[in-house]
C-alpha cells in the first residue's frame, strides 16, 4: 500500500513509522517541540497543504493534515515546495543545506534543531520509509 | 542558492601595518594571556595608537572557550563601548571574539541561540578584525563559532553568516616562532579543512580551487615549517597563507565527518583540536571511499601528482600522503598513539559517538555512518586499523 503524499493518511503513516523508531526515540529522548510542515504548490499541487507534527521526547503524539494555520501554534514552522519535499523524502535535499540555501523557511529556534543533528536525519529516514506516493509533476 | 563569503584579506610582510590606516574610536582586543606574553598585543595596540584608537584588552580566553568565558567577554565589551573588535590569537581566541561580538550587539541573545538564519543586525556598534597568530583554524576568514559546553563536555558550533570578521590580518610575523607541535597540530587542521572542504556534499566551483592549493601549500611547506621553524620564513608564510586560504575554503563548502569525530573527541579528551581532525581524516576517507563510486579524491589526488587511475587507487595514494605527512611531524595516527588508554577510551566511547552524530558536520559527509559505523571508525581510529567497512 502507498501513501499520497499531502493527505492525512500519509502524516499518519509518518507518524508510525516515526515511532517504530528505536534510532529517532533514542536521538530526541529530550526534544520538546511541534513544527508545522507546510507544502507549498509548485510543479506537484495546486493549494497548499500543512502538516502538523508533535514531536515530544522522542516520540510523536500528534499529526494530521490542517486545514487552517490558526488551528496550532507549533514551536516551528518548515516551508518549501512540493518538488523539494519530494527531494527531502528521496534523500536528494538535506533539509539543512534547504535551509542554508534558502530552499526551506524555517520559522523557530533554529540553533535548538542544530543541537538535534542526529535526530533530524532519522526524521527523515523515517520518511524515506513511508510508502509514498506523488502525482505526476504539472 | 548560495553565498561566497570572505573579509577584506590582508596578507604578507607587514600586514600588519593596515591597522594604522582604520578609522575608529575604540578597539576592544580579545586574546589569550599567551598571546599577551608574546607582546604581540603591545604591538597591535601600538599600530591602533597610530590610527588614533584607544584599545582595551579582554586576555581571559582559554583553549576551547566555553560559553561562560564569551559572556564574561561581551559584559566587559559592553562596559567599554567599542567600535572595533579586535581577535587576536589562535582559533579560541577568533570564535571568542565573534561570539562577544554578536553579545556586545545583541545582548538579548545567548551564546548558543546564535543560529545562521534570519538576521542578526550587526555592525551598528563595531566591526570585526581577526590577526591569527597560528597558522591553522582559518577561523579569521570564517562564520562558524566553536564553543564548548562545559557542563555537557560537548563542542556546540553556532555563527551567523553575518558575524564573518570583516577584515583579516595575515601577517607572516606572528607565526615566525610558532613552536613546532603547535606548527604541526594547527597544519594538520589546515589539511582537514581543504581536504573536507574539497569533498563535502557542500562542494562548489567557487571553493574548489582554494580547497586544491591549500592542499597543495601544506604537503609543500608543513613539513618545512615543522622541521626548521624561524629558519625557514619561506615556509611559514606559505602555511599561515595556507590556513587562510583553507578557511576560505570550507568556510563557504563546509568541513565534514573528520570535523564531526575530532569536535567530539576533542570536548571528552584534552587533544588540540588540529591533531584530532587530522587523525580521523585518513579513517573517514578509507570509510567514505566504496569502490568506484564518485567521490572527488580522484580529482584531488591526481592534483597533487600521486597515483590516482580511479577512485580505490587515488583514495589510497591520499591516504598514505596523509599518513606519511602525520608521521613525518611527529603526529600520532590513533587514538592510543595519542595518549588514550584503553580504559578511557572504553567509558567515553557512548559521548564520542553521540557527541559526534549530532555535529552539524556529520550531515555534508558524502557517506553519513549510523551508530555503530560510528563505533567501528572510532574503535579502528583507536587500534590504528585501516576502515574496511
Amino acid at each position: 500500500m502507498t501513501y499520497l503524499f499531502g493527505t492525512d493518511e500519509w502524516i499518519k503513516a509518518y507518524m508510525q513509522e516515526i515511532n517504530k523508531s528505536p534510532a529517532y526515540e533514542k536521538s530526541a529522548l529530550d526534544w520538546e517541540g511541534d513544527f508545522y510542515f507546510v507544502v507549498a504548490p509548485d510543479k506537484i499541487y495546486d493549494k497548499v497543504a500543512i502538516y502538523y507534527l508533535d514531536l515530544w521526547h522522542g516520540k510523536c503524539r500528534d499529526a494530521s493534515l490542517v486545514e487552517d494555520e490558526s488551528q496550532f501554534s507549533p514551536a516551528f514552522r518548515m516551508e518549501t515546495s512540493d518538488a523539494n519535499w519530494k527531494a527531502i523524502i528521496d534523500k536528494k535535499l538535506d533539509p539543512i543545506q534547504g535551509m542554508m540555501t534558502r530552499k526551506i523557511k524555517l520559522s523557530g529556534n533554529m540553533a535548538k534543531i542544530m543541537r538535534y543533528v542526529k535526530a533530524a536525519q532519522e526524521l527523515v529516514n523515517c520518511a524515506t520509509r513511508v510508502p509514498t506516493e506523488f502525482p505526476p509533476t504539472k | 542558492m548560495w553565498f561566497f563569503r570572505s573579509p577584506e584579506i590582508v596578507f604578507g610582510e607587514d600586514a600588519l601595518d593596515y591597522l594604522a590606516e582604520i578609522e575608529g574610536h575604540r578597539a576592544f582586543i580579545v586574546t589569550d594571556e599567551n598571546v599577551v606574553a608574546l607582546g604581540f598585543v603591545e604591538k597591535v595596540g601600538k599600530k591602533l595608537s597610530q590610527a588614533g584608537i584607544e584599545t582595551a584588552v579582554f586576555d581571559r580566553v582559554e583553549p576551547n572557550p566555553s560559553m561562560q568565558t564569551v559572556l564574561r567577554g561581551a559584559e566587559a565589551a559592553r562596559a567599554y563601548g567599542p567600535d572595533w573588535i579586535v581577535a587576536l590569537g589562535g582559533g579560541s581566541s577568533i570564535d571568542a571574539a565573534k561570539s562577544i561580538w554578536i553579545l556586545y550587539e545583541r545582548p538579548d541573545l545567548m551564546p548558543d541561540q546564535v543560529a545562521p538564519l534570519g538576521t542578526l543586525g550587526l555592525r551598528q556598534k563595531a566591526r570585526l578584525i581577526a590577526i591569527p597568530t597560528t597558522s591553522g583554524t582559518g577561523a579569521e576568514t570564517t562564520w562558524p563559532i566553536v564553543l564548548t559546553d562545559t557542563a555537557e563536555r560537548r563542542k556546540i558550533s553556532v555563527g551567523h553568516p553575518e558575524n564573518i570578521p570583516d577584515i583579516a590580518i595575515v601577517d607572516p610575523a606572528f607565526v615566525n616562532q610558532l613552536p613546532a607541535q603547535i606548527t604541526a597540530d594547527t597544519g594538520m587542521d589546515v589539511l582537514t579543512h581543504a581536504v573536507e572542504g574539497y569533498t563535502s556534499q557542500w562542494h562548489n566551483d567557487f571553493a574548489d580551487g582554494l580547497c586544491l592549493k591549500a592542499t597543495q601549500l601544506v604537503f609543500d611547506y608543513l613539513p618545512r615549517a615543522y622541521e626548521n621553524g624561524d629558519n625557514d620564513p619561506q615556509a611559514r608564510e606559505k602555511m599561515h597563507n595556507a590556513a587562510t586560504i583553507a578557511g576560505l575554503s570550507f568556510g563557504n563548502s563546509m568541513a565534514a565527518m573528520a570535523h564531526g569525530l575530532g569536535h567530539a573527541l576533542g570536548a571528552l579528551f584534552p587533544l588540540p583540536h588540529g591533531r584530532a581532525v587530522g587523525l580521523f581524516l585518513p579513517y573517514t576517507i578509507e570509510f567514505t571511499v566504496r569502490g568506484d563510486m564518485p567521490t572527488r579524491y580522484a580529482g584531488l589526488a591526481r592534483f597533487l601528482g600521486l597515483p590516482a587511475a580511479g577512485e580505490p587507487e587515488a583514495a589510497a595514494s591520499l591516504i598514505q600522503a596523509i599518513r606519511d605527512l602525520a608521521r613525518r611531524i611527529d603526529q600520532p595516527t590513533s587514538l592510543r598513539e595519542a595518549g588514550i588508554s584503553p580504559q578511557d577510551f572504553e567509558t567515553q566511547l557512548p559521548n564520542l559517538v553521540d557527541n559526534a552524530l549530532n555535529d552539524s558536520t556529520m550531515v555534508v559527509s558524502l557517506r553519513f555512518p549510523d551508530e555503530d559505523e560510528t563505533k567501528k571508525i572510532c574503535r579502528y581510529a583507536f587500534e590504528g586499523r585501516s576502515v574496511d567497512f
